[in-house]
């Protein structure tokens, strides 16, 4: 159904005369933040989004820890890939897409004109669902993010090359073939490339958008173990459709819920993980992580 | 699709025989017209070597392309194809020297930076400029171009192997766009949200990451232009002062390849010793274009490969 939208002067969306945060009664995100030198926690209050005039979410409140694990669950097309492209503005690409509420990044807003989105992208880093690695060497597309920022010295990439690669586990199986072309390794290696690739700008955060959903059981399972691995230094936001994954590798998960197409998506629950998945509050994310529907 | 058929069913036996009848005499219409076009190129190569036979024999192969005098009609004829040869090499470097930095940035632009409003618009426009006549593209140039080059380099003529090369590139444009652009498009959108991701402008991505991945079709491109602009025979025999003899500069008259064979096909004996030459000229022409369509196809190929991970 068409939602009659409208962004305001101010960024905020409107519909129906009056912000939209306003008409729905929000989930609380009762998270404390825990920030102390803690980089790479996101808030999002009131956060709706719109293709066009087509509103597919509303009225999201979340807080996003830093240095951990937070999982994105919830049926098809209820906008999970849609919530995370706005932590890293990548819905600016897309053209047409109204967002509205706000979003900080350690305290600082990063919608609108408030952030430079090619700037918070080298914070908050992106591994898509399909290995896209460049068509180039291996050590070209880890040391791609860092050309862009500007390095330049042979050492300096040559170490950031590497500790982007043992940071997504790939180091042992390529530092013998850095110069070889990406497109001859296996689609877990591309993707673990993918995530060393997002690695080597030094981000704060990694949003990763079913990972593991195009992998074998195995390469699924060392992509798992480099997400363990890296959140001890970065934050992660990871959309997945598999609840036992959700419940392994995550502290949190939020559950995101559209009852029908006729009106947009919310967070219908928010939590630590092993509480979500043993007691939820809410009976709708009891039947969808024990696949009742969705 | 064929069935085991029992003993009993005698009349689906009947059927399967003429649908299988009829799937040969159709495989085999497919068959044909698949191998036509090699037969065609076969039979066009070996009518050319038929018909240049006389010219090797008689003037005598190495002669022929390493003379620099072409006097067809003097007595007794002299037939060095040089100065022919690098006539068209001059105006195709012009001519690539137009259309390769137009058609890539054309198409860069229209694949990476318009809206699809734009990109409808452009598409159209550049499909028209492919449906002009070349004769169209000579009279432009005769009416334009060629004062301005004799006046702006103050030279004697305005008949010269650049004015030709222009105008050349000028129509080898669309080509060069289309097949760029086709090549831009393939590259999967993907890799272009890869690099955004990691804090890219656009520019700093296509010019990093999808102008590199469709450069094997953009030099594919190129290499159709280039054929396109070798084999023009119209514009350039309306440009380029047709001056048989060996070229030192593009600022000089020269004679193409092909504006030879149209020019002096008209006044030759047929069967004769010049008709003869004309063929091997053409069949230089010939192999010349066949090479660069060859070279343009296997890189194409490895591209091809390439994505297919
Ligand atoms: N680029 C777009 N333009 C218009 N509508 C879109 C676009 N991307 C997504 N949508 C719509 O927004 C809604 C949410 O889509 P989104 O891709 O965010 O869902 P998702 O939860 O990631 O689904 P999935 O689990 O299938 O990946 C869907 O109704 C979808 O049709
Ligand atoms: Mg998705």
């Amino acid at each position: 159904m068409v939602t009659p939208v409208l962004v305001s002067g101010d960024g905020t969306l409107v519909y129906n005369g009056g912000p939209v945060s306003a008409t729905v009664p929000a989930v609380r995100d009762e998270a404390i933040d825990t920030t102390g030198d803690a980089r790479g926690s996101f808030s999002l209050a009131g956060v709706s989004v719109a293709y066009g005039k087509d509103l597919v979410i509303e009225g999201v409140d979340m807080h996003i820890p830093p240095q951990a694990v937070t999982a994105l669950i919830g049926p098809s097309g209820c906008g999970k890939s849609t919530l995370l492209r706005c932590l890293n503005r990548m819905n600016d690409e897309l053209g047409n897409v109204h967002i509205g509420g706000t979003i900080t990044l350690d305290g600082q807003s990063i919608m609108g004109k408030a952030m430079d989105p090619v700037e918070l992208r080298m914070r908050v880093g992106q591994v898509f669902q399909r290995p896209n690695p460049f068509p180039m060497s291996i050590y070209d597309n880890v040391a791609y993010g860092p050309r862009t920022q500007g390095v330049r010295r042979r050492g300096e990439l040559d170490g950031l090359v590497e500790e982007s690669l043992k940071g997504a586990a790939l180091w042992e199986e390529v530092k013998k073939s850095l110069k070889k072309h990406a497109f001859e390794l296996s689609g877990g290696q591309q993707q673990r490339l993918c995530i060393a690739r997002a690695l080597a700008t030094k981000p704060e955060v990694i949003l990763m958008d079913e990972p593991a959903s195009a992998l074998d059981p195995i390469s699924t399972q060392q992509i798992e173990d480099t997400i363990a691995e890296l959140k001890s230094s970065v934050t992660i936001v990871i959309v997945t459709h598999n609840m036992q994954q959700a419940a392994r590798i995550s502290d949190r998960t939020a559950f995101m819920l559209r009852e029908s197409l006729e009106e947009p998506a919310h967070l219908v629950e928010i939590g630590d993980t092993k509480k979500m998945f043993t007691n939820p509050d809410d009976e709708r994310t009891e039947s969808y992580i024990t696949g009742r529907f969705g | 699709m064929t069935t085991p058929s029992t003993p009993s069913s005698g009349r689906r036996l009947g059927r399967t025989t003429t649908r299988r009848a009829a799937e040969a005499v159709v495989r085999a219409i497919i068959y044909l017209c698949g191998w036509m076009a090699i037969i065609i190129l076969g039979a066009i190569a070996v009518f050319l070597m038929w018909n240049s036979l006389r010219a090797v024999q008689e003037a005598g192969l190495v002669t022929m392309l390493t003379g620099t005098a072409w006097y067809p009609t003097s007595s007794p004829g002299k037939f060095g194809m040089l100065p022919l040869i690098l006539g068209s090499l001059f105006v195709t470097g012009v001519a690539l020297a137009v259309c390769v930095p137009v058609g890539v940035a054309a198409a860069v632009f229209i694949s990476e930076f318009s809206g699809r409003l734009v990109k409808e618009v452009m598409k159209s426009i550049i499909e028209f400029m492919a449906a002009v006549p070349s004769v169209v593209y000579g009279l432009i140039g005769v009416a334009v171009l060629i004062p301005f080059v004799r006046q702006f380099f103050g030279l004697d003529t305005g008949m010269t192997a650049l004015t030709g090369g222009i105008v050349l590139g000028i129509m080898s444009i669309p080509t060069v766009i289309s097949i760029s652009e086709d090549a831009l498009h393939a590259v999967p959108a993907e890799l272009r949200q890869g690099s955004a991701a990691l804090g890219n402008t656009r520019w700093q991505t296509t010019f990093k990451v999808t102008i590199p991945a469709a450069s094997s079709g953009i030099f594919a491109a190129v290499m159709l232009g280039l054929g396109r602009a070798i084999g023009e025979t119209m514009a350039v025999l309306m440009l380029t002062g047709n001056a048989a003899v060996m070229p030192t500069s593009i600022f000089e008259s020269v004679r193409t390849m092909t504006g030879t064979i149209a020019a002096e096909m008209g006044e030759v004996v047929q069967g004769g010793l010049h008709y003869s030459v004309l063929f091997a000229v053409g069949l230089v022409l010939f192999t010349i274009t066949f090479a660069i369509n060859l070279a343009a196809d296997l890189v194409l190929e490895r591209q091809r490969k390439r994505w297919r991970r």
